[in-house]
């Protein structure tokens, strides 16, 4: 396809642990620890993974509403995580955000048109005025909202209308790159599909990239050209969607695509059944961060820490044995 | 909204009625009564009961209660038995004492708490933020007339710098400029230690409620869309943070005129809380109850101006 729009490289996030009366810091959650990828222009790449494993986390710090540990994040060839204020100001336009929660980001004492504007205003793009309210009520038409939406306050409108808010607000200043942050794991089933093929059309029409977090499944392989599967923090596969499926290299990625239900209750699945569980983040296994769970796990596994290396066409895995 | 307010305004009727009748017990039950204070000590027996039936006292309590009530309604509430006037004469000349030290409180209070309590907020667990900690801790830790007499002894009897109490220099008879320059000297110290109480609270209070909207998702959209730390801060986060302070501003106006008895008992201040603290010694009845009233009327009135703040700031309030 086309070339890299967005390139992270080692990316890490650690939050620290504070104790006792002196808030001594005696540790570090290593929410994101190492992960590298990168996005093409007009691309939707997915990060799926269970919860609390850095989905999200990741999104974020690529975006710096995280300030990152270590690692860098380039966007068409700029170093976002050591922009001067003014740069970020000019790199927030194009690179945007859809939350996961409709209900709790969007500012309950502002109107639609004040969500949609605002950053209009702020980065300068229009004036308060006709104008500015024509295009509002553009992008919120777009986004499947009515005009006469737009002076209501969002409690005012269901959660999958919410969602259209924010996609407009992160739409309005015709961003090409949105991290969408589980953007429908809020919404009823019908309402989900909605908003995937508003976001699909959207790309189509734009170019634009997505960054999509997910732990549906489904959802992922329905809007992403390529998957990235995370682990407690790392990346342990990434390939594109027809080979993930049709041959996953890391035993988690195997796992967890066994795990998806078949709508057939005649055919046998060989459930992969994971044994423990996902180990804390703040004290990671050593080596191979899966090695505690993994039934190849060998003595290689919890010395060294696997590469995270192509196996040929872009197939991404981090696992001493993946051929 | 009008309808509203109307409607409430109604409610506040049997409201009302029930505070008197409870605050006309009580008073009633407290031993000792104003003949006493009235009369020679040795006025005899029959003399006292003149005196009684004078007053009115004689009668059982709720004929006496509904004489108050229907005297009250046509809006006399009685002479005051210790200033032998009106009980409507005597108030007006003590309650803006108490409003202006009050009202100074208020808005000095207000504009420092509120940036202080912000910027503990944004940065939390910051050296500042500690600092204020403490601050509120001894703030609302210390009694008012201890910090009150701790500030004469410095400030007044060692230093000399402030008036040891009062309102005005006694005999000066000072007018137009020099009056307000004589007020404004001994306002100082009163107006202190009411400033340093309210901060106390009040950034504790708006720091614990920007903390909560610094918190929100919302804040993240607002920086995510590229705008600045002060509008995110100001525009987004304060706005917010504003709602649940609004309910105290709410609290405080009735406060405004029944403000401080303990501390304008130390500093000898002529407000209404003196005059409060010698009518309920003395058994003044009419006093009493006309101030209780008034109080009273006050917080309904505060409560609802409270509500309709509330509505105002916040569009997911509707008040019917």
């Amino acid at each position: 396809m086309s070339e890299v729009i967005l390139e992270a490289k080692n990316l890490k996030k650690y939050f620290p642990i504070y104790k006792g009366a002196f808030r001594k810091r005696v540790g570090d959650v290593k929410a994101v620890d190492g992960v590298s990828l990168y996005i093409k222009e007009g691309e939707t790449l997915g990060l799926v993974g269970e919860s609390g494993c850095g989905k999200s986390t990741t999104g974020r710090t690529i975006l710096r509403l995280l300030d990152a540990t270590e690692g860098t994040v380039t966007y068409k060839g700029q170093d976002v995580l050591n922009a001067s204020k003014d740069e970020m100001k000019k790199l927030r336009r194009e690179m945007q955000i859809v939350f996961q929660d409709p209900y709790s980001s969007l500012n309950p004492r502002m109107t639609v048109s004040e969500i949609v504007g605002e950053a209009l205003v702020e980065h300068g793009i229009y004036k308060k005025g006709k104008e500015l309210d024509d295009y509002i009520v553009d992008v919120i038409t777009k986004c499947g909202l009515a005009k006469y939406h737009i002076n209501r306050y969002p409690h005012e409108f269901s959660g999958g209308q919410r969602q259209r808010i924010g996609i407009a607000r992160a739409l309005a200043l015709n961003p090409s790159f949105i991290v969408a942050d589980e953007p429908v794991s809020a919404l009823d089933v019908s309402i989900q599909s909605q908003v995937i093929n508003l976001l699909t059309d959207l790309q189509h029409e734009r170019k634009l990239s997505y960054l999509f977090i997910s732990h549906d499944l489904g959802v992922v392989k329905y809007i992403s050209h390529r998957i990235g599967v995370m682990y407690l923090g790392t990346l342990v596969e990434l390939a594109d969607k027809k080979s993930l499926f049709d041959n996953p290299k890391h035993p988690y990625t195997q796992a967890l695509l066994s795990a998806i239900p078949v709508p057939d209750p005649t055919k046998k699945i060989n459930r992969i059944i994971l044994q423990g569980d996902i180990p804390s983040p703040a004290n990671p296994p050593s080596g191979c961060k899966f090695h505690t769970r993994c039934m190849y796990a060998k003595d290689i596994c919890k010395e060294q820490v696997p590469e995270f290396r192509d196996l040929g066409g872009e197939h991404f895995v981090a696992c001493h044995f993946a051929k | 909204m009008l309808k509203y307010i109307i409607r409430r305004l109604l409610h506040m009727i049997p409201v009302i009625l029930i505070i008197s009748i409870v605050i006309f017990g009580i008073v009633k039950m407290a031993p000792g009564d104003p003949v006493g204070t009235n009369l020679d000590p040795k006025a005899t027996a029959e003399q006292r009961a003149a005196e009684r039936a004078r007053l009115g006292l004689d009668k059982p309590l709720p004929v006496q209660y509904w004489n108050w009530l229907t005297r009250s309604v046509k809006g006399d509430f009685g002479d005051s038995y210790i200033y032998k006037k009106p009980v409507s004469d005597v108030v007006p000349n003590f309650i803006w004492n108490t409003f202006l030290l009050n009202v100074v409180d208020f808005i000095l209070a207000f504009l420092i708490s509120i940036p202080i309590g912000i910027i503990c907020a944004v940065k939390q667990y910051s050296k500042t933020d500690n600092f204020w900690t403490v601050f509120s801790i001894i703030g609302i830790s210390m009694p008012s007339f201890f910090f009150g007499l701790l500030l004469i002894y410095i400030f007044s009897v060692k230093l000399n710098a402030f008036p040891i109490n009062g309102m005005v220099t006694p005999g000066k008879n000072a007018t137009g400029w020099a009056h307000i320059k004589d007020v404004m000297h001994h306002i100082f110290l009163p107006a202190l230690v009411l400033v340093i109480g309210s901060m106390a609270s009040l950034v504790r209070y708006t720091r614990t409620s920007m903390l909560e909207v610094i918190n929100q998702d919302y804040i993240r959209t607002a920086r995510s869309k590229g705008l600045s730390e002060k509008v995110v801060i100001y525009k987004h986060a304060f706005r917010n943070a504003l709602i649940p302070i609004m309910t105290i501003i709410g609290f405080w106006i009735p406060g405004l005129f029944s403000g401080a008895v303990i501390l304008e008992t130390t500093f000898v201040w002529p407000g209404i809380g003196n005059v409060m603290m010698d009518a309920i010694s003395a058994r003044d009845y009419n006093l009493i109850m006309a101030l209780n009233m008034f109080f009273a009327l006050l917080t309904l009135l505060g409560n609802l101006l409270a509500d309709i703040g509330y509505a105002l700031v916040d569009p997911r309030i509707k008040v019917e």
